[in-house]
């Protein structure tokens, strides 16, 4: 006996009408580490989504000038020509100094000259999702010609922040696609094993056994690098995309599976078989959204894995190549030492990473914990 | 009872080994272009003198000009005898590359491994029994965000740490004098000096992921009846928790041995690379990313029977230390 | 009468919830006495578990004792005369986590539990459970330890305690384990051993048989008995005193004889009261049959069989089958109600599901006569085929939770039927679906709210609006009354006698309980081991039995009536070496 059987269960006001999707929202909403997770998480695939409009500078325009330059504070104030405090957004300019015995060049703040920023400002044109030609970004250099760096720029002098804002994009959607594509052969071929049972089944979890029996990281890297070098950026990102689809649907086809499996001998579901319920329509209507809440965790939490695999595919050369930027992409240029002790702000895409994977874990387990908010009334 | 089911089991697992040799040798034949023409190709760039003859001999030897299915066998009888073929990089034969440094794999996820244990086990376990204290809180950011954060991102800000704040260099596993040495005393030493790190940061992902399984199993098995049936004998708490419901929980994880193992062998590849570690893993990626596909086959189907021996042993392993499994 | 060494006063135990202190046990006062048996009885959430295990404070979290004294007389008890400074101790009082507590628990006051699957420990073997047992509260080598285990399994009548001691849990059968659960208790002779529902979960035959294994322990020991059930024929069998718990109250202590001839409380006369009428014949079923009887057959079943193949060994080369039923042949007429009686593995609901099609029979046929008289052999029907008998034919599930759809709502639950034979849709099948809510007793305002929202008993009558939608003849009930308490089984039966009487409906009626069959039944059928031993008019077969087996099986039912104690003489089935070798 445990307190479930003693307590009265929950009278939360219209908990009698609400359905499924409701009864979930309110177990979620009590997880608030899932929710700031959700809340993140949107955040990220907004940038993803407007990256061109955030980004003060194009990612790709280079200079020569600002080779390896340091990040820049903001600040919100300066003093004015009568030596007032002002407000207006803006940072501290830095000029470079060459030593003259070790010719390394370093960056010292300018005291006297300040680069002003402006909210959508005009800064250089580009295209929004590669269609609608636009100058305004959300923030710029008031001065088309000066730059500032708030993340710092990398080897060519471009601005870091850019390109982590555009390296969301490819990184955020990998995993978005990757994880379709997963669900598709998860879903299609748990499924098929659960339904048909037999044969089939035996077949299909043989198969599936030996694809867990491999060795995840050997795979993908042969793989990845058995893909011709001549493809186009595009073919690329589709083709590592499936590369890492083809070992994560196995976790989904096991949920689904087993799921399938454990709903097929429920008796509510021989009860939609006994009022004449189609096949399909027991399937669709009886048991798929008993499956939808387990499915969405399932994929909730393998999006960061894909995130992860991406980035280490690409962070080894093996994955995603320039022009693309991707997050992997930008910390190949971290990869030597040398390179980080002089300028460690190219780790900022790191932190890119364990802030979404962070992120998504949280949704993830929000939403798993949810999934099933009819479990408790059984023998908990 | 337990024999046959281990004898069944190793059947089992025969055509998994196929199956893997199969799709390693598929991995070899993917890039564009024989061995051969490589070889040419690469003898070519260095500047040296094409012996067509030689080239013959080679292509006869691997039957290049036969079907997949011929090459595959002529490769897999190879393998069998030892033979992986010539890595045309290395201009060695593979075999004399891997062992080292398969043997030094090993032993780094050995100690990984360990290490995992020593540390994942007690806080899962804390963790479970202070459910929702501040302890509890702090393990399980601790642990979501070392699941969160790439071993080579974290192998990276170590050397930055090391470079930056101590002056130090912390990659490789031995120190200059020891690199090509052979084996004594004095190298054993210095690679238990330099492989504490690599199995830090190498361990910190699997720690918090095993810390996390172990907390929700006990958490499962802290409400089964059999916990109040213990109670009620009058155990004391801590003997209690160690007798029962930890040894069941830990179930999962004897037989996850097996498998994560073989998983901590192959995960180790990316952050080897970064730390430059003499282990399997730079030399795969090296011969990956130069197309050199005997060496790069070589070890995929090495690392393939590692899992697939990992699984065997799980399974077996879990046979053993749970009654129930040996009488399906 | 005896001494008494536990005594429970004014005890509470809550249990915080976000929505306030919930009291779980509400102002307790028991007593138990030296060798006698304290029973107490209640329905499920009455309490009567939580203040079991309040004594020996082992609640769940994050329950607690809020007030009230647990005195643990040790002076009284047998092992005082053996020397040492034994004496009244406060259970509540002592920390739970504490050496004093943990020295109480299975030395003076042990515990059995339900479930005897679930309490012992999977991975270790029944010897080394005992032997702890033993050894935590004694000083004694491990080899003497286990020499006493052996024993204890002997004394307990588990057969080969050598061999049996070595086993796994799982490899013992329901009964064994609660014997050896049993045999684990009384390791430390203890002074009072607490039974919580200890044969609830086991078939009638084994409950009779561990019933006179605790009462030859106690006669033997002299130990008090806590003994909670929610069964009033066990309380009439076994009780020198009971007490009633409703609602976390004790509200009726006393004699057997007092409180089952004259019971004070309305609840306790309401439980009695439902009890009685089931073990009787439902009289407004003979008066329905003296008017209407039965006619022709409906549904005939003919020397039907099930088996099932085990894939196993190497490969799964191996096949073995499983028999579940064999030569099945029954008769059930328009307008009766046809009981099949069994205890768990005999088949009975694998004879329910193939007779309706869901399972296909692998011998045999199954006729179906409809209303046109046309008759069909369900046996040979594929699935699709089935559909329009379907419609005629229906099931009401044993178990409230699982046989509704969470994600649906009761309105298209009920509706569904309807709206796959294509009769009603739209604002129709809104009208009939409230109708039909209503026949079955339940608002009309029922149909937007989700299973979840309902109790058991008001959710099986969901599960028999879903039944009834299509306007069938027949319907099979698969222990539909089993996960319910014994008021709202009584109130479900009437229910479906009242819709037999509006819709001419014929019932195939599957249950463990003889009393409900009783009630419900005009004809039984008893199976056992796959076969049907014994068919006939179910008074007739209840008051004389011809087979053997039906015959242990009625005398190991126990009577509610504590005058009737001891009167039954108990016959135990030996099966022949033929049928348990095919098996």
């Amino acid at each position: 006996m445990t307190v479930q059987d003693v307590v009265p269960t929950a009278s939360v006001p219209d908990a009698e009408h609400a359905s499924q999707w409701r009864l979930m929202w309110w177990a979620f909403r009590r997880h608030r580490l899932a929710m700031i997770g959700g809340t993140v998480v949107l955040i990220f695939y907004l940038i993803a989504l407007f990256c061109e409009f955030l980004s003060p500078f194009s990612p790709n325009s280079t200079s020569a000038r600002d080779v390896f330059h340091p990040p820049q504070m903001l600040r919100l104030f300066y003093k004015d020509e009568n030596g007032d405090r002002a407000f207006g957004l803006n940072v501290q300019a830095m000029t470079q100094k060459r030593d003259p015995f070790t010719l390394q060049t370093t960056f010292v703040p300018d005291p006297d000259r300040r680069i002003f920023i402006a909210f959508m400002g005009r800064g250089e044109p580009y295209k929004l999702w590669g269609l609608i030609p636009l100058e305004r970004r959300l923030f710029t250099a008031a001065n088309p010609k000066e730059r500032f760096f708030l993340l710092g720029a990398d080897r060519l002098g471009r601005d870091m922040l850019s390109r982590i804002l555009y390296g969301t994009r490819i990184s955020m959607t990998i995993g978005l696609v990757g994880v379709a594509l997963s669900l598709i052969l998860g879903v299609s071929l748990g499924g098929i094993s659960g339904y048909l049972g037999g044969k089939v089944d035996a077949i299909i979890q043989r198969f599936v056994e030996l694809i867990l029996a491999l060795p995840t990281i050997p795979i993908w890297l042969g793989l990845s690098a058995s893909l011709p070098q001549d493809w186009s950026p595009l073919t690329r990102y589709f083709a590592i995309t499936a590369i890492l689809s083809l070992v994560g649907w196995t976790e989904l086809a096991r949920v689904v599976r087993g799921r399938f499996l454990a709903l097929r001998t429920e008796d509510f579901v021989i009860a939609a078989r006994l009022d004449g319920a189609s096949r399909r329509r027991v399937i669709l209507r009886h048991m798929a959204p008993s499956m939808a809440s387990h499915i969405i965790a399932s994929v909730t939490l393998a999006i960061p894995l894909m995130i992860i695999a991406e980035t280490s595919l690409s962070f080894l050369g093996l994955g995603l190549q320039p022009p693309l930027i991707s997050w992997g992409v930008l910390l190949r240029e971290a990869q030597n030492v040398q390179t980080i002790s002089q300028a460690p702000w190219l780790f900022a895409p790191g932190a890119g990473v364990v802030l979404a994977v962070l992120a998504l874990n949280f949704l993830g387990d929000g939403i798993r914990d949810a999934a099933d908010p009819y479990a408790q009334g059984q023998s908990a | 009872m337990l024999l046959g089911y281990i004898l069944r089991r190793i059947l089992w697992s025969v055509p998994f080994f196929f199956a893997a040799s199969l799709i390693s040798f598929a991995l070899i034949q993917a890039p564009p272009g024989d061995y051969v023409t490589s070889f040419a190709a690469t003898l070519a760039a260095s500047g040296d003198v094409i012996d067509q003859g030689r080239l013959e001999a080679l292509r006869d030897r691997y039957g290049l000009d036969a079907p997949f299915i011929v090459q595959y066998w002529r490769w897999i009888s190879g393998v069998l005898q030892g033979d992986f073929g010539i890595s045309f990089e290395w201009q060695q034969p593979v075999s004399q590359l891997i062992w080292e440094r398969m043997g030094l794999s090993l032993a780094l996820a050995f100690g990984t491994l360990i290490f995992t244990w020593a540390v994942a086990l007690p806080l899962g376990i804390y963790s479970a029994v202070r459910k929702y204290t501040l302890s509890d809180y702090a393990l399980t950011t601790i642990g979501f965000v070392g699941l969160a954060t790439p071993n080579f991102l974290i192998a990276l800000v170590m050397m930055y740490i090391a470079v930056v704040y101590f002056g130090a260099d912390v990659s490789g596993l031995f120190s200059q004098e020891y690199q090509v040495a052979p084996w004594s005393w004095g190298r054993f030493v210095d690679l238990l000096k330099h492989i504490w790190l690599p199995i830090a940061i190498l361990g910190l992902s699997s720690t918090a992921s095993l810390m996390r399984i172990m907390r929700a199993n006990l958490l499962d098995e802290l409400n089964k009846p059999y916990v109040t049936t213990a109670r009620a004998k009058g155990l004391s708490e801590f003997r209690l928790l160690m007798k029962y419901p930890v040894r069941i929980a830990l179930n999962p994880f004897v037989s996850t041995i097996g498998w994560a193992f073989p998983q901590l062998v192959s995960g180790a590849v990316i952050t080897a690379f970064v730390l430059s570690l003499p282990t399997a893993g730079p030399l795969l990626l090296q011969a990956l990313l130069a197309q050199d596909m005997y060496l790069a086959g070589a070890f995929i189907l090495l690392l393939c029977c590692l899992s697939i021996v990992g699984m065997l042993v799980s399974d077996v392993l879990l046979a053993l230390i749970d009654p129930r499994i040996r009488y399906r | 009468m005896s001494e008494a060494v536990l005594e429970i006063e004014n005890l509470v135990t809550e249990f915080p919830t976000r929505r306030g202190v919930f009291r779980a046990v509400d102002d307790v006062t028991l007593t138990v006495r030296h060798g006698k048996t304290l029973c107490v009885v209640g329905e499920s959430g009455s309490g009567k578990s939580v203040t079991a295990r309040s004594v020996l404070q082992i609640v769940d979290h994050p329950g607690r004792i809020a007030s009230g004294r647990v005195l643990l007389h040790r002076h009284r008890t047998a092992r005082a005369q053996e020397g040492g400074e034994e004496d009244t101790l406060d259970l509540a009082k002592l920390p739970p986590r504490g050496n004093e507590m943990r020295a109480i628990r299975g030395r003076d006051v042990a515990m059995i539990f339900q479930e005897p699957m679930s309490a012992l420990s999977p991975v270790h073997t029944i010897g080394n459970q005992i032997v702890e047992a033993i050894r935590l509260h004694e000083t004694m080598s491990k080899k003497a330890a286990w020499a006493r285990a052996v024993d204890l399994l002997r004394q307990v009548e588990i057969p080969n305690p050598e061999a049996a001691a070595k086993r796994y849990t799982f490899e013992y059968s329901g009964g064994m384990r609660q014997r050896a659960m049993i045999a684990m208790a009384i390791a430390c002779n203890p002074s009072v051993l607490i039974a919580d529902e200890p044969t609830t979960a086991l078939d009638v035959t084994i409950q009779a048989e561990i019933i006179d294994l605790l009462r030859k322990l106690q006669a033997d020991t002299g130990m008090g008995l806590m003994f909670i059930t929610h069964d009033m024929g066990v309380v009439a069998e076994i009780a020198d005193e009971v007490a009633v718990m409703h609602n976390g109250r004790v509200v009726e202590r006393g004699e057997p004889l007092a409180i089952f001839e004259r019971p004070q409380e309305p609840y306790t006369q309401r439980l009695l009261d439902a009890v009685r009428r089931l073990d009787t014949p439902s009289e407004r079923r003979l008066a329905m049959r003296a008017t209407n009887p039965p006619s022709s057959p409906v549904l005939t079943v003919d020397d039907m069989a099930k088996h099932f193949y085990i894939t196993g060994g190497l490969l799964g080369m191996s096949k073995e089958t499983f028999v579940a039923v064999r030569d099945a042949s029954l008769t059930l007429r328009t307008g009766e109600n046809l009981g099949i009686v069994g205890e768990s593995g005999s088949g009975k609901t694998t004879l329910g599901r193939c007779i309706q099609g869901v399972q296909r029979p692998t011998e045999g046929k199954v006729l179906y006569t409809d209303k046109a008289g046309r008759t069909t052999d369900l046996a040979r029907l594929r699935e699709h085929e089935l559909r329009t008998a379907w419609r005629d034919i229906r099931m009401v599930f044993q178990d409230p939770f699982s046989s509704l759809n969470p994600r649906m709502t009761v309105g298209q639950i009920v509706g569904e039927p309807l709206l796959m034979a294509g009769t009603h849709s739209g604002a129709a099948l809104r009208r009939r679906v409230g109708e039909l809510l209503e026949v079955v007793g339940l608002p009309a305002n029922a149909a937007e709210r989700y299973p979840h929202a309902f109790s058991g008993g008001q959710r099986q009558r969901v599960g028999i609006a879903r039944a009834i939608a299509p306007e069938p003849r027949v319907i099979i009930a698969d222990e539909a009354t089993s996960a319910l308490d014994v008021s709202l089984r009584i109130q479900i039966l009437d229910l479906l006698l009242d819709l037999q009487e509006r819709m001419g409906l014929s019932f195939l009626f599957i249950s463990h309980d003889i009393a409900v069959i009783r009630y419900f039944c005009d004809r039984i059928a008893v199976m056992h081991r796959g076969r049907i031993v014994e068919t006939g008019e179910t008074e007739a077969v209840c008051t004389n039995p011809s087979h053997d087996y039906t015959r242990s099986l009625l005398s190991a039912v126990p009577v509610p009536d504590p005058r009737r104690r001891g009167k039954t003489v108990r016959h135990r089935y030996v099966e022949d070496k033929a049928s348990s070798t095919a098996a």
